[in-house]
Parts: C-alpha cells; structure tokens; sequence
C-alpha cells in the first residue's frame, strides 16, 4: 500500500518535472531577439516541409470529410424534410470543430512525427553537441523555426481543410443529390457567424498548432539518442499530441461556445 | 532545391490560405465587404420569447433587416425584454409597427417579424415596439381548444 | 609543470547516471602543444572532451580555460567563448541536409560577416589541406566515415581556432589518410601554434605526435608526462596500457558482480 502511494507520488513529481523542463525549453527556444537575415531562410525552409508538404493529405481528407458529411446529413436531415439545412450543417461542423480537430491530428502524424525524428536523428548524430560547440545555439537555430513553423503553418492548413470540405459537401449535396445550391450557400451565410464561428475555429487552431509543434520538437530534442529511443520519442509525439488536441478542443469548445 | 523555390512555393501556400479565408467570410459567413454597417437599436417587450435566441434574424416582409441582440427578463414586468439592431438605411419603420415572433416552416428556427403599420412617424433608435405578439405556443393552442376557451 | 597551461582540470568529479566516470581529476593542458589524453574505451575521454567545452558541468572541481573559469559562464558568454573552440566529434557529425561545402561554410556564415568569395576561397583552401577538395559539392551520406570525420575537420578549423579538440580522429582511416592526418595535426600546431587535445587509445600514434600526454582509467589520471617520461614510468598500470597486456591492474571488464554469480554457479550448484 505505502509502496503504492509512494510509485504514485514519484510518477506525480515525474509528470511535474518533465513538464517543467518542456518549460524552460520552450523559455528556451523563444528567448532572444530572432536575427531576420538568418531567421528567415530558416523558417522558409521548415514552413515548406511543415506546411506545403503536408498540403496534400489535408486537400485530400478534406475533400473526403465534406463528401461524407454531405452523404450522412442529407440522409438524416431529409427525414425531417429539411435537407436545405444540410449546407449549414456542414459548414458550422468543419469550421467549428472537425477542421482544427482533424487538421491537427494529420499535422501531428505527418509533420510532428517527422520533426521529432529528424530532431532526434540530429541529436543522435551529435550535430547538435556539434552546433553548441561551435557557438551556435541549436535551441535557436534548429529549434524556433521549427516550432514557428509549426505555429504558422497550422491554421492555414486548417483554414484550407474547412475549404476544401464545404466545397466537397456541396459536389454530394448539391451536384450529386440535387439540393437547391441556392439554399445550400444561403442557409449557411444565415448560420456562420464570421467572428463567433470562423475566428474561434481559427483560434482552436493557432492553438493547436503551438501544442502539436512544441510537443514534436520537444520529444525530438530530449529523446534517448538511440534508434529505439528515436522510435518511442515519435510515438509519444503522435499520441501526445491527440491527446493534447482532444483535451484542448474540449476545453476551448466549452469555453466558446458553452452558454454558460 | 533553392532558396528562391522554397520562398515561392511557401509564398502560394500562404495565398492559398488567405483565399481560403476570404472563402470563408465571404462565401461561408455572409460577411459582407461593406459591413460594418451602421445600426441601430430598438426593443420589443414580449410575453414569451419562445425559441429566439440572441443573433437571430429580424425581418419585414420576409427581407432580413436586422438582428436579435440580447434577450433580457424585465424583474418588474415579468416580460422579455428583446434588443435587436436594425440596419441604419432602414430608418423608417412606421412607429405603430408590431413585432411578432414566426417560426419559419413548421419547425424551423424562429424569428421577430416586423408587421408594418400605418403611422407617418417612425420609430427611433432605442424606442420600444407599442404592441407585439408573443411566439405561438403549440401546446397552449391545443390546451385551449381542447377545453373550448 | 613549469609551462603556460591553456587548460586546468583541478579535483574535477563528475558522475553519469549514478555512475562516478571522474573521481578527482587534474590535468593541465599546456598552450601551444599537443597533448594527448589516452585510456581504455570508457574510462571518460570524450567526457572529458565535453566537461571542458562546457556541454557537461562538473559535480565539483574547477575547469579553467584560458584564463576563465568555464562553470562561471552564463549560457550567452558560453556560447561567445565556444567559438575560440573547434571539436571534431568521434562520429564527425556534419549537418547531413548540408552539402561538405557548405558544411565547411557554416561557422563562417553564422559567426563572420565575411563575403561570399572569401569565404568560397577558405573553404577551399580548408578542403584542400583535408586533401577533398574534389568532394565539396556531395552530401555527408555519401562521404565514408573516415571522409566524413576530415570534413569535420576541415570545419572545426574554419575559423582558425585557438584550441582544437580531436574525439579519435585516428579511428576509421586509412593509413594515407591516417599519415594525412598526423601531419596536419602537427602542422596546425606549429604553423598557428593551436593548442591541440588529441584524445585515442592510438598508443603509437598520438605518442609518436604529442609533446605532452595523460592516461586516464578508473576515473583517475595514472600517468601523464611528455612520451619519453611515460614509456619509462614506473606504475604497472601504464606499462599494461601502452604495451596493450590484456592482464594487469586496469580492468579490461566493465565493473561487475563476481563472473560466478551472473553464471548462476554461487553455491547453487549442487
Ligand atoms: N549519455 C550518457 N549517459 C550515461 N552514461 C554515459 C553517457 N555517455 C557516456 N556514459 C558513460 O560515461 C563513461 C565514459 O564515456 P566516454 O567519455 O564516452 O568514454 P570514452 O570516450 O573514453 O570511450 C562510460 O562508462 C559510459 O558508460
Ligand atoms: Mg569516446
């Protein structure tokens, strides 16, 4: 029992110091003026990887999403004969929650899980002890931009995700089951409100993108540098990072749209 | 790969997330280029509110002219005290006016319609509608002509 | 030791994952001479490498480098005073998305406002002396690891550093690019006066280069002299080192429990 209590206490101190050093290592990373004629390359570089790369997989979900929300609405909204609703419904489920939410799991799969194995390959590799020896901040160097990157690119992908998806709503319920496009676009323009509903979609987002890349740069940097080590720090990103989304969305959806 | 390729393909990202975002507003929200329109407020006292809520829409003769601002009990009255805006451009709603809560189609969402009355004078910003009609409860209804009231 | 030191180790202990890998160490790294820190694998040379580039703090005891004492240094005049530093990692570590031009390139780009063709001009001449001058435009993956350490190398020398640190440059070479590397060693010493730490279980090698050398093993210093003193010193230990004995004082086994209890054979055989 005393043994119980005492493995609880030490996995409790466990979580709070490995928080905190996530912490100081985001001080870290953060501190200091950025340098914008070495700055900038740098994070041009990463928002192309980050970003424009993970482009493709977010067009595509997106696409898939919007078709299969068009298909599940009209059949359950047409049994009240209001399948007009469907364009609101979509609209109003993507830009609120399914477009932050699903973009930040793909983003964590696809570019967190590689900018911690890259980080951790670099640290196995000493490039990083190689860079601090010679004078050169690696927290500032490989780390910020990275993580700004990250920052950045987040939203925009989510913003093209809610896009992508009502357009992919409107080819099934509009083309394909012949709702009237007139009330498609007019039922939603009714219902989006551009603050209460896009912004805070979008504010979802930023926010999750800040979790999602700090998680991924810091697995990658405090990894064991060892192949398993590499393994199970990606791991963590990945499962981190949903969990982190799933917990935030809760949180940030309560807070936004609760009536409280 | 070269800087300059890097910096162009970046650049067409951040583009296509700007559209994406004018998408939004423009196509998804209804927001209008021209918004920020001026408004003004005006309050109806109603019995029972019903199913409006706060952002809904205010028309007249079926054309979106306003919005529901808030929904507040008045404690002395006992009544609900509803704020809306309406559009500055429409500045000539006859001062006789009723506002009466509709339900668009059977069940769909409800909003205040204006039914125009007669008067030359119009109302002006901050004034309160004279008459209104509560939102027609289905229950009641039924209630009252069940007991032939 | 009557010599200018460039670096003093005094009483310095440092332990590793409960580990004690130093256990009161003092060494002095005379300026302008190669020294070589020699030991069995383990014994804590390339931490030592580390303790005195400040990426490792000491448990206690005081490293001083030129005049400054490293663990009074705050992150910012740390990293300022790294670059007087060159280390040349055991594994090379070259940034693998860049290619050995601008590998070589890097210290410059970041630490000099130099422009491009003097900088293209130093680079060369760098390669060159590393002998790859024709390898400039691959990329680390397709050096081989004796390559890719002289790469580093010529890196670490970009900026023409006061002291300069080898992690076993030794292992891995050929003998042309050993013999190569012997004489740039030397020579870098004597033409810029570097103050060089030479760190390998090379017996030969690193004596037949260093004025001055120090063996490590048990978390202690068992011998350091210049070559001549060591090849006649008394202590059992560094003879059993430099003559490569397999039985004497120093363990060859990590520290262990009796052989017989993890054979399983203490007293339950019956
Ligand atoms: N990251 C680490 N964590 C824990 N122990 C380590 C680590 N790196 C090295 N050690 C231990 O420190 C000791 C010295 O290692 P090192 O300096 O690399 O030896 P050498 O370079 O002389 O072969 C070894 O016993 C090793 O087990
Ligand atoms: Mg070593």
């Amino acid at each position: 029992m005393i043994d119980k209590i005492a493995s609880f206490g030490r996995s409790g101190a466990d979580l709070v110091i490995s928080i905190g050093r996530a912490g100081r290592f985001l001080a870290g990373v953060l501190s200091g003026v950025p340098r914008p004629k070495t700055g900038f390359p740098l994070l041009m570089k990463q928002l192309y990887s980050v970003g424009v790369l993970s482009l493709a997989i977010i067009v595509v979900s997106g696409l898939f999403i919007g078709m299969v929300l068009g298909l599940q609405g009209y059949t359950i909204l047409s049994d009240f004969g209001s399948e007009a609703a469907i364009g609101q419904m979509i609209a109003l489920t993507l830009v609120r929650e399914l477009g932050p939410v699903v973009t930040a799991l793909l983003f964590a799969g696809r570019a967190g899980s590689a900018l911690t194995a890259e980080i951790g390959l670099m640290k196995a590799t000493e490039q990083l002890s190689s860079m601090e020896m010679m004078g050169v901040d690696p927290l500032r160097r490989v780390i910020a931009p990275r993580l700004w990157a990250g920052f950045i690119a987040m939203p925009i992908l989510a913003i093209i995700f809610s896009m992508v998806g009502i357009w992919g709503g409107m080819l099934v319920g509009v083309e394909w089951l012949g709702v009237f496009e007139g009330s498609y676009w007019g039922n939603m323009q009714a219902s989006v409100d551009f603050w209460d509903d896009v912004v805070n979609g979008i504010i979802k987002s930023v926010v999750f993108g800040f979790v999602c890349a700090w998680i991924a740069v810091y697995q990658g940097y405090d990894c064991v540098p060892t192949s398993a080590g590499i393994s199970s720090a990606t791991t963590k990103t990945v499962v981190y990072s949903s969990l982190a989304v799933l917990g935030l969305d809760f949180v940030l959806t309560a807070v936004m749209f609760g009536n409280f | 790969m070269t800087q300059r390729t890097t910096d162009i393909t970046v650049g067409l990202f951040m583009l296509a997330g700007l559209a994406a975002l004018l998408f939004l507003a423009l196509q998804v929200s209804g927001l209008s280029p021209k918004s920020a329109k001026s408004t003004y407020t005006i309050y109806a006292d109603f019995n029972d509110t019903g199913g409006i809520t706060p952002r809904g829409r205010v028309s007249m003769a079926g054309v979106t002219v306003g919005s529901i601002d808030s929904i507040t009990l008045n404690k002395e009255t006992f009544q609900a005290r509803v704020a809306m805006s309406i559009h500055g451009d429409v500045d000539n709603i006859p001062a006789d006016s009723a506002a009466v809560i509709r339900t668009s189609g059977l069940l769909g969402e409800q909003y205040i319609d204006i039914s125009i009355g007669g008067e030359m004078d119009s109302l002006q910003p901050g004034d309160t509608f004279y008459s209104t009609q509560s939102a027609m409860n289905i229950e009641r209804l039924i209630s009252n002509f069940a007991s032939g009231k | 030791m009557g010599l200018d030191s460039y670096i003093t180790l005094k009483d310095v202990v440092f332990s590793r994952s409960e580990r004690r890998v130093f256990n009161g160490v003092s060494v002095e790294i005379p300026r302008g001479k190669i020294t070589a820190i020699m030991g069995p694998s383990g014994s804590g040379k390339t931490t030592l490498l580390r303790l005195v580039g400040g990426q490792l703090r000491p448990d206690s005891g005081s490293i001083v480098v030129d005049g400054q004492s490293i663990g009074e240094l705050r992150r910012k005049e740390l990293y300022k005073f790294r670059e007087k530093m060159g280390m040349l990692f055991q594994s090379g570590a070259l940034f693998t998305d860049l290619s050995v031009y601008e590998n070589v390139a890097f210290p410059m780009r970041v630490h000099t406002k130099l422009p491009e063709d003097m900088i293209n001009d130093i680079v060369l001449m760098k390669l060159e002396a590393v002998g790859l001058r024709g390898a400039r435009n691959l990329m680390p993956s397709e050096l081989s690891g004796g390559m890719n350490r002289r790469v580093a190398l010529a890196r670490s020398i970009a900026l023409d550093p006061e002291l300069i640190m080898y992690d076993e440059p030794f292992a891995g070479q050929d003998p042309i690019g050993m013999g190569v590397l012997v004489k740039l060693i030397r020579d870098l010493n004597s033409s810029m006066g570097l103050t060089s730490v030479l760190v390998s279980h090379d017996v030969q090698e690193s004596l037949s280069i260093c004025h001055y050398a120090c063996i490590i093993a048990d978390g202690k210093v068992i011998g350091a002299g210049s070559p001549a003193e060591l090849q006649n010193h008394p202590s059992e230990q560094v003879q059993q080192f430099l003559n490569g004995h397999p039985d004497g004082p120093v363990p060859f086994h990590y520290p262990s429990s009796a052989a017989a209890e993890d054979f399983g054979l203490a007293g339950g055989v019956s």
